[in-house]
């Protein structure tokens, strides 16, 4: 049992550090508000900052363009890049989580041409094409449909919480080929190009009002064959090579960006007054914020120790449901530790007087996505239940 | 960076667990109730397993090894509610003669935080030596100086407690740095036996909703069920790397804040092993409430550990103070 970085890391992190000092400022400020192709062009240029430095596609093998960085080094580069606050992945997510890995393990030679190095060097943006109004957690249940006609799929459907669609180059879409297959065996994987005719995309508001999800009809669609990733009706297990990418590290800087957030949150305590002395001196408050600093360590420990497991045994351990689920709540827990500290304040979602009334009234609702998304908290625990404590399965 | 067992680590925590399976059966348990008199016999034998010599240098009698191997013996020992005053024993074995091969048992106070309530002490009956925390060092006093009366109903029947009316200063065996360091590794040692604690809670739930029936099946079925166990086990984990890393901050300090990894082990896995104990009895239901299934025995066991070397609050407290002067 050993937590010591090596020289080699070391090192790393050392030359990691200098880059980012001088890159993040450098790259300015994220653009704010709805303008979604400003928000593309930061992140994408980004990216390619990234990749120019030698730093993009962290996990992803050199033979694609990425670092193929060791394990301990990804857990440097997520601390490095919380640390200094660098830019999120962004409209970039899919892309280089979810669309990139499938098509590095599922793709054929010329898909993998098409798309890997661009999607590494911030050059095509992917949005996902899973979900449906009747499709969510039971995502298997999905029913856009795709006929073959000639040499390409007629495809109608409706998707939904599409993340970006209208930036993006690329959709991963999951379409149905086989109605009368049972309905984990009738799917199949398309890269659909989103300039195709019969498109529209719908922006679909969240509770925060920002427009980054969207709605998505199809009508008629017709995508050319050679854009089939995999067999027909192989689309579910092409689909979980995906999620298995997902549940790993996808969540690892920001889970270390939560240290930074407390620290943060104490330094307002000392600014805040309650009954005539600061914040901090409010002996309930001081427990809150040790004993969630306490969990968050925990969880930083929990992270090195399933990043070790899966170095040692070479596949993501099951534990990423747990981290997943524990990490979502923790997030809520300090975003309303947070808005409680700053009293009336948090009524607003724009900064009072010197409070970040607008950064942590933004925070606190957006972690709300956190227990919904990419598997809800209720389908983690049945993972959980299920796969690791063997107890009987739900009706699928 | 491999935080991980090694083969070593992992033989280690093969040999102690099936030394504890064998000897501490729920059966061996229930004979060993309310039992105040030492077993001499079971004291030895962990002796010689290792558990109080672990850490001593080879040259002075020991096994040698850190602390990452201690938290896993103790998680072990806490599986099995090995009853007696391990942590003590194995904190001094070097400084007091004899603790080390177990013909010495050393029990202890900690009165280096705001303690509450009156003076109680456990496993008095059993001890040859006490030895007490204050803020400004660490005494050894002879239990037969002490006037104690045996509290007659202790919570935890396996944790016999005496009520002490006064406490002599005692010999002074170290300064106050010492107490603070024994403070450290003891809350580490005993966060290693709250993780097996509420390991083997979870495992007892679990367990039981698999075999148990409800309307026509398994009530480990049912979500309501289910997600009560995926919870446990999600703390379980969460608190394993705490211990866990609480163990490898104490060999290696240069790795990060000991103060900090201990607080959070303590801390993490004094609330998981309660709130893993509760939901053990809520699974059993009925039987969770009687005195047969020895799910009680954990949640019990879990309120004596949580009152030494620091409690939730405490280390809270010291955690704010860390996340304080980083920011």
């Amino acid at each position: 049992m050993d937590l010591r970085y090596s020289e080699s890391d070391q090192k790393f992190r050392a030359e990691l550090r200098a880059w980012l000092r001088d890159a993040v400022p450098a790259h300015g400020d994220p653009p704010r508000g709805a303008d979604w192709s400003e928000r593309r062009d930061y992140d994408t240029a980004w990216q390619r900052k990234l990749y120019d430095a030698g730093y993009a596609g962290i996990n992803w093998p050199k033979e694609f363009g990425g670092r193929d960085a060791s394990l301990t080094e990804q857990l440097v580069y997520y601390e490095e890049v919380a640390r200094a606050r660098a830019p999120y992945v962004g409209v970039n997510f899919v892309g280089l989580l979810h669309g990139g890995p499938t098509l590095m393990a599922e793709g054929s030679p010329e898909q993998k041409e098409r798309h890997i190095a661009p999607i590494i060097r911030g050059e095509q943006v992917w949005c996902q094409g899973f979900s449906e109004p009747g499709a969510g957690s039971d995502l298997a249940a999905l029913s856009t449909r795709a006929e073959l006609d000639g040499d390409a799929y007629v495809v109608s459907g409706h998707k939904i919480w599409t993340s970006f669609a209208q930036v993006a180059d690329y959709c991963e879409l999951l379409v149905r080929t086989d109605p009368n297959a049972p309905k984990h065996r009738g799917i199949t994987w398309l890269a659909m190009s989103m300039d195709l005719p019969g498109i529209e995309i719908r922006p679909l508001p969240t509770l925060l009002g920002s427009g980054e999800f969207s709605e998505v009809f199809l009508e008629n669609v017709r995508i050319p064959l050679e854009c089939r990733v995999g067999a027909e009706n192989d689309g579910w297990r092409i689909t979980n090579v995906t999620l298995s990418f997902e549940r790993g590290t996808a969540f690892a800087s920001d889970m270390y960006q939560l240290q930074q957030s407390l620290r943060d949150l104490t330094a307002l305590a000392r600014r805040v007054t309650r009954d005539d002395a600061s914040a901090w001196e409010d002996r309930a408050l001081r427990r809150e914020v040790g004993h969630l600093a306490a969990e968050l360590d925990a969880i930083w420990a929990m992270v090195k120790y399933t990043v070790s497991e899966a170095g040692k045994t070479g596949v993501p351990g099951m534990t990423g449901s747990c981290i997943k689920l524990y990490y979502s709540e923790l997030k809520q827990r300090l975003g309303e530790i947070s808005m409680r500290l700053i009293g009336r304040a948090a009524l607003a979602r724009d900064d009072l007087d010197d409070l970040p009334s607008g950064e942590i009234v933004h925070s606190a609702l957006q972690s709300l996505s956190l227990t919904i998304a990419a598997g809800s908290s209720q389908i983690q625990r049945n993972i959980i239940s299920e796969r690791i404590l063997g107890l009987p399965r739900e009706p699928r | 960076m491999d935080f991980q067992l090694t083969e070593d680590q992992e033989a280690l925590r093969e040999g102690i667990r099936s030394f504890c399976d064998g000897r501490f059966t729920f059966d061996a348990l229930r004979e060993l109730e309310e039992k105040t008199a030492v077993d001499r016999e079971l004291w030895s034998e962990l002796a010689e397993m290792g558990v109080f010599g672990l850490r001593l240098p080879e040259s002075e009698g020991g096994v040698g090894l850190g602390f990452a191997d201690a938290v896993l013996v103790f998680a072990e020992l806490g599986r099995r509610l090995v009853p007696g005053p391990l942590a003590w024993t194995q904190l001094v074995a070097g400084r007091i003669d004899g603790a080390a091969t177990g013909e010495v048992v050393v029990g202890g106070l900690d009165l280096r935080g705001p303690v509450g309530g009156p003076l109680v002490v456990e496993h008095l009956e059993q001890l040859d030596a006490l030895v007490v925390l204050r803020r400004d060092g660490v005494a050894r006093i002879d239990p037969r100086d002490l006037d104690g009366t045996l509290v007659e109903r202790p919570l935890d029947p396996h944790t016999p407690i005496h009520r002490l009316a006064s406490l002599p200063e005692g010999e002074r065996i170290g300064d106050g740095a010492d107490a603070a360091r024994l403070r450290l590794e003891g809350a580490a040692l005993v966060a290693g036996q709250l993780l097996g604690i509420a390991e083997m809670s979870q495992e007892l739930a679990t367990e039981y909703a698999r075999t148990r029936e409800q309307f026509g099946r398994p009530i480990g079925g049912f979500q309501a069920v289910k997600h009560i166990l995926a919870d446990a086990f999600t703390r379980q984990e969460l608190a394993r790397a705490a211990v866990y890393a609480a163990g490898a901050t104490l060999d290696d300090p240069e790795v990060g804040s000991v103060a900090r990894a201990v607080s959070t082990a303590k801390l993490v896995a004094g609330e998981v092993a309660m709130k893993n104990a509760r939901a053990c009895i809520q699974v059993h239901g009925g039987m969770g409430y009687t005195w047969e299934i020895p799910a009680h025995y954990y949640l019990k066991r879990t309120w004596v550990l949580e009152n030494v070397f620091g409690t939730i609050d405490e280390h809270a407290e010291e955690m704010a103070e860390h996340v304080d002067a980083d920011a």
